[in-house]
């Protein structure tokens, strides 16, 4: 291609911290005919995360490297690069705190953490010394609310974790590059029942041994015995459906892929958790990583693919290595790599990190993200199954979906089907956050009564009583304290008009208004709008827009034409936006305004 | 003249609005809609690029489907039942007119304003256009000013000048895509503008917005050739504009042949006062497919008014 | 695809955009040019052959066919001649002969011949890289050799094409604007053809072919060409050896030049006929080099005093005593058509109706012809067998010299047309002085920083202009573009020689001395 290169030379760091990502570089650098150019493309997030992380940006002299490296052009560098929330293309200070203000961390004092850092360090995306902070979107601490995300840049960057992070704590952080260490994930329920959970502060999550010991390669092995066609019919006999939300039967998916003639098949692992209130995933990559990937080489032999990617949100650090380093333990010890378990089985995994974009959640999104382009999605159909990764026949599941496969092969898909609902088998991992006694993950069979569910997690704070349940996350539904009746399976939840969602079970107080979390919801969707279709990119700005006019009483005109105003939008962004963010967007304010009292009830008078 | 080996393609049958239409496979749902001469309005589709169907005024509503679908990319499969006039679907198509209007200068965008007038979309319906919340092109993802919600936010923002040939005037900007596609993939491959941002903020633009002619740019003028709204405009149209001397009823357009290689691009001329005050090339030329190069597109200045004896009134 | 000697991407880019949207389904690219130009940037494969090496390299190429049985057996059998012939005298243009000769390794013309014959569909683009050559023909003539030994001639998506450098380059071949032919190819020396055209236009016609351009400049330069009457073309600034062809044209009795403005050679004429632009003050028709005829049209009514080419050469003809009476574009056109056989079909009404059409068009009826040749295809075969040709390696006539050390070689961007007169009023934001372009290393060994103004000579002339550093070039190799030739007269330094059988200059190739610039220099 006859690219013309951005001529600002980067820095010497900054060009070995790139160097050091993509490999050494060859000399003389000559043009690339379009696909081998286009084939480099996938590695540009790895590049921008390496030049962010050594100086704390993304100067034009590294962007312009890593364009002239990845032989693409530096605007389609930069139109990506400056998609992503974790990016900065404009000087940013060495050490910064990402810090939650989301729905889960508002209701457990990230207003008050955030008014200290502005007190201590200024505004909001300012620096002082190298130092500053941010207001993030949900960082997926929830059970340790407020969290906070910290980045040190430099020659070995910091990226860390901080739960029930007092301001105190994180200045510290800042100051020394040293966060204190999270301490492991507590499971506040009883152990007997857990499956998906087994593992989860029990085997040290670090050692392969550990998860061996543990009933760990069990599945793998079955796997390999059984053949991909048995394992899709164990899977179909469990009528396992999709956990990241949608629901969709995992066999009809993973048969969909094998049946496909288009080669290479791939497989991706959704770990971009980053619906509001959510963790749960967090929990399994962190403390069960080995699990993970035993699942994703499952689905990849099951489907014909030789290659997984665990596409991971950049927000969860822990993960991250967690991950790396049990890969690398798995191939060391010959379950994974060119011969799995001397079966002549090949089978490789790898994780890619996002950079902060919520979108990137929904699959044709993520699978652009990972083709290193903006994470915008695509039109459907054609569906992944089809046309996914590289165009390929894609695999994508959830990581509870993925671990849940686990429990399938090892105890045969009629069994696992036996619990739960007949048509919501399995167990669920809920994640329940705000104003709740014992914040955490908890797995139950589905058709659990939502009351049961929240009473074992202590019920509601000390001296208080249910205000309303945000349920499956901001793009779920607000319920009011009448309907905890509710039993948690997909065709109770259906037929309440709500969604379990991606689990998120956030429980507000009776004295808490709820004015300020829609207005922190809508401002989310705003935020995490991708931008391509106009119902979402303009409908999130004009939404957030009236929930301003309602905190301040004043209409635009009346609040009935407001009324009307909102119907419209969000018939609007419900019918026309391309992807599920914009066509749930309004959900949950639509199910508030529906059941609790939002809109000033007296109009203006003229 | 098709390629010889091009298998026949199969044809399907669907319905819309009740009126059975048969079109090739892989047709879209537009394409069956314009054999039955249905009136669909679109911004963000153009003949020669790729839909992106990221406007969303052409969704049509698919019986058995959750959401509208856009027809610009939408494949025809037979049996479908597609209503193009129902309730749904004149709301989503006003509402996204009026989201627009709310948002960018409208001006100038001859499309859109008649499709407004045809759906009874309101541009004062969330309020009088305010200014964008910071300067749009140091915009960052996922962050924003929440505002007061007493005027609409908008995009307005200086008009891009820094070269002779084009102007950006990003205000009037809706974000179609298509500049990005005539100057990448579908026809030019210069890459030179790209989307950047998220969101409300999401923009067109060069790498840290450059300068078009620090740019990788080479003003070819495609980009500027399928704007549907006038954010991207020739130098030349602009001033006439600025001085109320652009009058399109005064125009006629000539189709000739441009002068400068082998290749035999077709130049739609535009002429007012027997002056060009712009060059085109009509989509349908297999030689062009409505794109031309700098040339082409723009080296028209031997026959402008007074050229003659001397080479210096030229030069 | 094979782009031998042309960069399309910057001097045909509409065309590029046709061969982009084919690399995008997954069409291969290969780009033969000494340069690495922006066509090149776009290939799998490059082939840095060096200056006038083409014949070796497609030599070569052929030998491969051959010695590995890749060419097509039974196509050269059935439809071809001179195939034994052809093969005894490759029998010295082995790969490994010719690598050291067209600076390709054994390996790589190899393997891209190999891939050429084994693609379903190939095609061979090539434009003034192989033409502007002293032996520009036999150039042509191996190219056509290698489409011919594999069949890829004669078949949609395969062939070999000429890109025309302007809109009717083809046209006025086609109308008999060529020494030897009248319209539609028709030899001027076939008594039966002329005799029809004498009948037609109630004049006779001289039976001998006529000058090429080369020819006349030489009889001008002897004195046996003393009147020239130039219709549209600027040789004053556009020949190679500019200082010899102005030299050359000051020695006419007579000069007459018809343009659309004042070019330089209007400047030395003795009468001026100011015409209106053939593209947009003008109706007619011009062929480009897929060979559509369109229609060009009047937009403008042009500057006042200026006429139509038409009316002009009326009123002349008139002045001369032969009045053409009312002379219209269409009825001219159906006048040539009616007695050229390709162009039958194609009436003004079709030509707007339909897009233009490629000829052979013989009839109403007839939907244009998109490739030719597909008549190699018939079998039994019922039409002339195609040539092979012999060839052979001629290295550029001026050979490289202790004193002449550096090879110039010349050619077009992007925003520029030949000698600026159409696009000198172009506010091109690319636009950039003429510049002397030499590899850096080359630049740096010879001591001149970038952007140094340097000397350039030749053994006609000399120029000053800047030097560039541009890595694209092969080592050894200083490329000039002749857009802006009032500041920088590239073509006072090339090359008159010939090809003696096409006419064409070698403009490709000049031997020059490059020196920083004297205190003599300055002051010119």
């Amino acid at each position: 291609m006859d690219l013309r290169p951005l001529r600002d030379a980067p820095s010497p760091e900054e060009r070995d911290a790139i160097d050091a990502a993509l490999g050494a570089p060859a000399a003389p650098p000559t043009p690339l005919a379009l696909g081998a150019a286009e084939a480099l493309r996938p590695q540009l997030l790895s590049a921008l995360h390496a030049a962010q992380s050594r100086v704390g940006w993304v100067s034009r002299g590294a962007l312009g490297y890593i364009a002239e490296r990845l032989h693409m052009p530096p605007a389609e560098a930069y139109g990506v690069a400056s998609f992503y929330a974790l990016f900065s293309l404009t000087p940013r200070a060495e050490r910064v705190a990402h810090v939650c203000d989301d729905v889960a961390c508002k209701a457990r004092g990230a207003d008050a953490l955030a008014a200290a850092l502005e007190a201590a360090l200024g505004p909001a995306g300012e620096s002082t010394q190298g130092i500053g902070w941010h207001r993030s979107p949900c960082l997926g601490l929830c059970d340790r609310a407020p969290g906070v995300l910290v980045q040190c840049a430099g020659a070995t960057p910091l990226e860390a974790a901080l739960g029930e992070a007092r301001p105190d704590v994180v200045l510290e952080a800042l100051r020394r590059r040293e966060v204190p260490a999270e301490p492991p994930t507590v499971i506040h329920q009883p152990r007997e029942g857990l499956r998906l959970l087994q593992r989860v502060g029990v085997a040290d999550p670090t050692q392969l041994d550990a998860y061996r010991a543990h009933g760990g390669f069990l599945a793998l092995r079955r796997a390999l015995t059984l053949g991909p066609a048995a394992v899709v019919r164990e899977l179909s006999d469990s009528k396992l459906a999709g956990r990241g939300g949608a629901a969709f039967p995992t066999a009809r998916k993973w048969q969909a892929v094998a049946a496909q003639p288009a080669r290479p098949h791939y497989v991706v692992c959704n770990a971009d958790e980053s619906e509001p209130g959510t963790f749960k995933d967090r929990v399994l990559l962190e403390d069960d990583p080995f699990a993970v990937i035993e699942a994703v080489a499952i689905a990849a032999f099951a489907v014909g693919a030789e290659e997984g990617i665990v596409y991971l949100r950049a927000e969860y650090p822990r993960a991250y290595t967690r991950l790396t380093e049990a890969i690398a333990q798995c191939e060391a010890r010959g379950y994974l790599g060119d011969n799995v378990l001397g079966r002549g089985v090949r089978l490789r995994v790898r994780v890619a990190r996002g950079a902060g974009a919520y979108i990137c959640g929904e699959e044709t999104a993520l699978l652009n993200s990972l083709e290193g382009k903006r994470g915008e999605p695509r039109s459907k159909p054609p569906f992944p199954v089809e046309v996914g990764y590289l165009g390929k026949p894609t695999a994508m599941n959830n990581v509870e979906t993925l671990v849940a496969v686990l429990e399938i092969l090892r105890e045969g898909g009629e069994a696992f089907a036996r619990r739960g609902t007949p048509q919501s088998t399995g167990t669920k991992l809920f994640c329940l956050s705000g104003h709740i006694a014992r914040p955490g993950v908890y797995e139950v069979p589905f058709g659990t009564k939502l009351s049961a569910l929240v009473a074992l997690a202590g019920g509601v704070t000390a001296g208080r009583r249910v205000g309303a349940v945000l349920l499956g996350g901001a793009a779920g539904v607000f319920i009011g304290p009448d309907e905890l009746d509710l039993a948690l399976s997909l065709e109770d939840a259906r037929a309440a008009g709500a969604t379990l969602g991606s689990g998120v079970v956030m429980v507000l107080d009776d004295t808490t208004p709820l004015l300020p979390y829609l207005r922190r919801m809508a401002a989310f969707f705003r935020d995490e709008s991708c931008g391509q279709c106009v119902p979402c990119r303009v409908g999130t700005v004009r939404v957030e827009e009236l929930l301003s006019r309602v905190a301040r009483k004043k209409p635009l005109d009346s609040w009935a034409a407001e009324t009307e105003r909102l119907e419209a939008l969000a018939q609007t962004m419900c019918d026309a936006s391309i992807c599920g963010l914009g066509q749930t967007a309004t959900s949950a304010l639509s199910s508030a305004l529906a059941r609790f009292e939002i809109l000033p009830k007296d109009e203006p008078s003229p | 003249m098709r390629l010889e080996d091009a298998p026949p393609r199969r044809r399907i049958t669907l319905t819309v609005d009740d009126r059975e239409v048969t079109v090739a496979e892989g047709s879209t749902l537009l394409d069956a809609l314009k054999q039955l001469a249905v009136d669909t309005p679109t911004l963000c589709w153009a003949e020669n690029l790729t839909p992106v169907n990221v406007c969303r005024v052409c969704v049509v509503e698919l019986e058995g489907a959750r959401t509208l679908v856009p027809s610009c990319s939408r494949k025809a499969e037979a049996g479908m039942k597609i209503r193009t006039d129902s309730e749904r679907v004149r709301t989503s198509r006003r509402t996204v007119l009026e989201l627009l209007a709310s948002t960018v200068d409208t001006s100038a965008a001859a499309s859109l304003q008649a499709f407004s007038a045809r759906y009874g979309a309101d541009p004062q319906r969330y309020g009088a256009q305010g200014a964008p919340h910071g300067p749009r092109d140091a915009a960052r993802p996922g962050h924003h000013a929440v505002t007061s919600g007493a005027e609409a936010e908008g995009v307005a923002q200086p008009v891009k000048v820094d070269n002779d040939l084009y102007v950006r005037d990003y205000a009037k900007c809706i974000l179609c895509f298509k500049c990005v596609e005539a100057c990448g993939t579908d026809a030019q491959a210069t890459f030179a503008i790209a989307v950047a941002g998220r969101g409300f903020e999401a923009r067109i633009s060069t790498e840290f917005d450059v300068a078009l002619p620090e740019s990788a740019c080479v003003y070819c003028g495609n980009c500027v050739g399928v704007c549907p709204t006038g954010a991207l405009m020739f130098t030349q149209e602009h001033s006439l504009r600025a001085e109320g001397q652009w009058r399109p009823e005064a125009q006629h357009e000539t189709d000739t042949v441009c002068p400068y290689c082998g290749v035999g691009c077709v130049l739609r001329l535009h002429v007012q006062d027997d002056t060009i005050v712009k060059v085109s090339s009509p989509v349908e030329s297999t030689v062009t497919h409505g794109n031309l190069c700098v040339k082409g597109r723009f080296g028209f200045g031997h026959v402008v008014k007074l050229r003659r004896n001397k080479r210096e009134a030229v030069g | 695809m094979v782009l031998w000697g042309s960069n399309a991407r910057e001097a045909h880019p509409i065309f590029f955009h046709h061969v982009l949207k084919a690399i995008r389904r997954g069409a291969k690219l290969v780009v033969v040019d000494p340069r690495r130009t922006a066509s090149a940037a776009w290939a799998d494969t490059w082939l840095s052959v060096k200056i006038g090496a083409d014949i070796a390299l497609a030599n070569a190429m052929a030998h491969t066919l051959i010695a590995e049985g890749l060419y097509d057996k039974a196509f050269v059998e059935a439809a071809c001649e001179g195939f034994e012939a052809l093969k005894a005298h490759l029998a010295g243009y082995s790969p490994e002969a010719m690598a050291p000769v067209c600076g390709v390794d054994a390996e790589t013309i190899r393997q891209v011949a190999r891939r050429y014959a084994q693609a379903d569909r190939a095609m061979i683009c090539w434009t003034l890289g192989i033409t502007e050559h002293h032996n520009a023909v036999d150039n042509v003539l191996s190219l056509i050799n290698l489409g011919l030994l594999t069949g890829h001639v004669g078949r949609w998506g395969s062939g070999l094409n000429p890109l025309r450098g302007q809109n009717n380059v083809q046209g006025g071949g086609d109308m008999g604007a060529l020494p030897h032919k009248l319209p539609g190819f028709q030899d001027v020396e076939d008594p039966v053809v002329r005799a029809r055209y004498e009948a037609l236009w109630g004049a006779s016609i001289p039976a001998k072919k006529g000058m090429t351009l080369t020819e006349m400049f030489e009889a001008m330069g002897v004195g046996a060409l003393k009147g020239l009457y130039v219709l549209g073309e600027n040789p004053a600034q556009s020949e190679a050896d500019g200082g010899h062809a102005q030299a050359r044209l000051k020695k006419l009795d007579f000069m007459v030049v018809q343009d659309i403005v004042f070019t330089k050679t209007a400047e030395m004429a003795d009468v001026v006929l100011p015409a209106r632009a053939a593209w947009c003050e003008s109706e007619g028709t011009v062929t480009n080099s897929e060979r559509r005829v369109q229609r060009v049209r009047r937009a403008l009514t042009g500057p006042e005093g200026a006429r139509d080419d038409l009316e002009i050469l009326g009123a002349l003809a008139a002045r001369l005593g032969h009045p053409l009476g009312p002379l219209t574009a269409e009825a001219l056109w159906d006048e040539m058509r009616t007695h050229s056989p390709m162009h039958h079909g194609m009436s003004y009404a079709r030509l707007e109706a339909e897009g233009g059409l490629q000829w052979p068009c013989p009839d109403d009826a007839h939907p244009g012809t998109p490739f030719l040749h597909g008549r190699l295809w018939e079998r039994p075969l019922r039409s002339p067998r195609a040539r092979l040709s012999i060839t052979h390696d001629a290295p550029p006539v001026e050979a490289l010299t202790p004193e002449y050390p550096w090879r110039l070689t010349t050619g077009r961007r992007l925003d520029a047309y030949n000698t600026g007169v159409q696009t000198g009023p172009l506010r091109s934001p690319l636009w950039r002085e003429t510049t002397v372009d030499m590899h850096p290393d080359d630049a740096a060994g010879a001591g001149f920083a970038d952007r140094t103004p340097v000397t350039v000579r030749s053994r006609r002339g000399a120029v000053v202009a800047p030097v560039r550093y541009d890595p694209s070039l092969p080592r050894g190799v200083v490329f000039m573009t002749f857009h802006d030739p009032d500041a920088v007269d590239t073509n006072t330094l090339t090359i008159d020689v010939t090809d003696p059988r096409s006419g064409t200059a070698e403009f490709k190739a000049a031997a020059v001395a490059i020196a920083a610039l004297s205190h003599s220099d300055a002051a010119e």
